[in-house]
């Protein structure tokens, strides 16, 4: 099976053509928003972070920034710094730059103020515009996608019928040689012995219990009790009366397939499959640390509705709930609550999340991109110093 | 029939609703292939759970055929089962 794509010179594939303006440090976000503004072509990220950060938290904000300017739905980047913060700007560029994808630097000290640098970041990435806009997709396999699977909002319909739904159309790409990722470590609380005999090996089953360990020990560290943030409100609301049923609905989400290993928040799988992500429940912070790990395209699975996009790839949305469906049509894309009245089957459905991903694949719009929904967050993981 | 409850695993103690239901009510729903019903002791509202057998306190709820919390009291058929009667296992400070 073929899909339209952007081949890129590492040999990736995006579904997706931006260029993308990366501010090193938070300091620096709003002159790299100033540049996006003129340019429809650009996207920058809202960047919070970038400076003042320590050991593996500051590795996780460079690995996530790096991960965004390496992703195969962005064609060039361009880095503004401001000069002083902690995250490297030239090492930055430098391993985006080892992509082969063409990428420039603008630095706000050096360059001289804010206007200058303004300025000289419009004339750079209205050139990266000119070198890479015209580039037009070609037909490749479809085991070139990189499919990342996310839920929020959850209630009753997503463990029910929405998720398992999805699970289908992770299962064929899998099957057609594709690359799947699951997050949301806090959503595998209660869950994780039923996803972990799907371990490849003992090992990767043991780094699986693992994270959501080191998960659960994180809020009791605190002295704190994760019953104050999960469910939510508008789970419980909707049904959900604890963790434990939250993520075993969450899971079904996944298929069936095998895990092939366990990654870090933002790290890039070595291979074909399904792999699983140490991430927060919190979608955005999901979804931002499954792009950096070079997922082209998102499957959100909601039950209260969500609006949630991301500023490089398109996110689908799903609801089981015909109510939600209903109330918020306008942010999403698939109705899957033929699946609760009885019309349809979880594989019908299954099948029909798979065609739209196909379909949002080969150009058409997800109504968060045609809303202009860019979302973006960090996983912090230490405090701030 | 229309589905009114619907029961994921037969090792479930609980059903989930679809739809709006008052106290009273005849619930029909399906464990495995057979048809059973339960008279609702609650309203019990779209999405929300009722248990299907009598719960005792401390013994667990289990639904997708997997422990989701234990009950705090005592919980007959076709009450609601809900964080008023039932509490998550993890993630707490003080276990």
């Amino acid at each position: 099976m073929e899909i339209l794509g952007y081949r890129r010179p590492d040999g990736k594939v995006g579904i997706r053509n931006h260029v993308l303006i990366i501010p090193t440090s938070v300091c620096s976000s709003t002159v790299a928003a100033n540049i996006a503004n003129q340019i429809p072509e650009a996207v920058a990220l809202p960047n919070q972070h970038g400076c003042c950060q320590i050991g593996p938290d500051h590795l996780q904000t460079l690995r996530t920034l790096i991960g965004f300017g390496k992703n195969p739905n962005v064609a060039a980047v361009l880095v503004v710094g401001l000069g002083c913060e902690g995250i490297p700007i030239s090492e930055t560029a430098a391993e985006i730059a080892a992509s082969g994808k063409p990428v420039e630097v603008v630095i706000i000290q050096e360059i001289g103020g804010t206007l200058k640098t303004e300025a000289e970041g419009l004339r750079k990435v209205s050139e990266l515009v000119r070198q890479v806009a015209h580039v037009q997709p070609e037909k490749v396999d479809i085991s070139e996608l990189s499919l990342a699977i996310e839920c929020g909002g959850s209630d009753f319909t997503s463990g029910l019928a929405s998720n398992p739904a999805v699970g289908i159309a992770s299962d064929l790409l899998v099957a057609a040689g594709g690359n799947v990722m699951l997050s949301e470590t806090t959503e595998f609380i209660g869950a994780e012995h039923v996803l972990a005999r799907r371990a490849k090996t003992p090992e990767v089953a043991e780094k699986l219990f693992e994270i959501v360990h080191d998960c659960e020990e994180r809020a009791k560290f605190l002295n704190i009790d994760i019953r104050d943030g999960q469910p939510t409100p508008g789970n419980i609301a909707g049904g959900i009366s604890s963790i434990e049923e939250k993520s075993l609905g969450c899971i079904y989400k996944a298929g069936h397939a095998p895990i092939q290993d366990v990654l870090k928040y933002g790290e890039i799988p070595k291979g074909k499959g399904l792999y699983i992500m140490d991430s927060p429940g919190q979608d955005v912070e999901s979804i931002t640390g499954m792009l950096a790990g070079g997922a082209t395209v998102v499957i959100f699975t909601t039950g209260r509705g969500t609006p949630t996009g991301s500023p490089i790839a398109p996110v689908i949305k799903i609801t089981a709930n015909h109510r939600t469906y209903i109330m918020m049509e306008d942010n999403i894309d698939l109705d899957a609550s033929p699946i609760i009245s009885g019309e349809e089957t979880i594989e019908q459905v299954g099948h029909r999340v798979f065609e739209e991903i196909i379909a949002v694949s080969n150009g058409r719009r997800t109504k968060a991109e045609s809303l202009g929904y860019k979302e973006f967050g960090i996983y912090k993981i230490a405090p701030t110093y | 029939m229309k589905k009114q409850a619907v029961v994921i695993n037969s090792k479930d103690n609980v059903a989930t609703v679809v739809d709006d239901f008052p106290s009273n009510t005849i619930i029909h729903f399906f464990i495995g292939q057979s048809e059973h019903s339960i008279q609702l002791l609650e309203d019990i509202t779209l999405g929300h759970k009722l248990a299907i057998q009598e719960i005792q306190p401390g013994q667990d709820i289990l639904k997708y055929a997997e422990s989701i919390g234990v009950a705090t009291k005592l919980i007959r058929p076709g009450q609601h089962v809900h964080i008023h009667n039932m509490e998550s296992q993890r993630g707490r400070k003080d276990k």
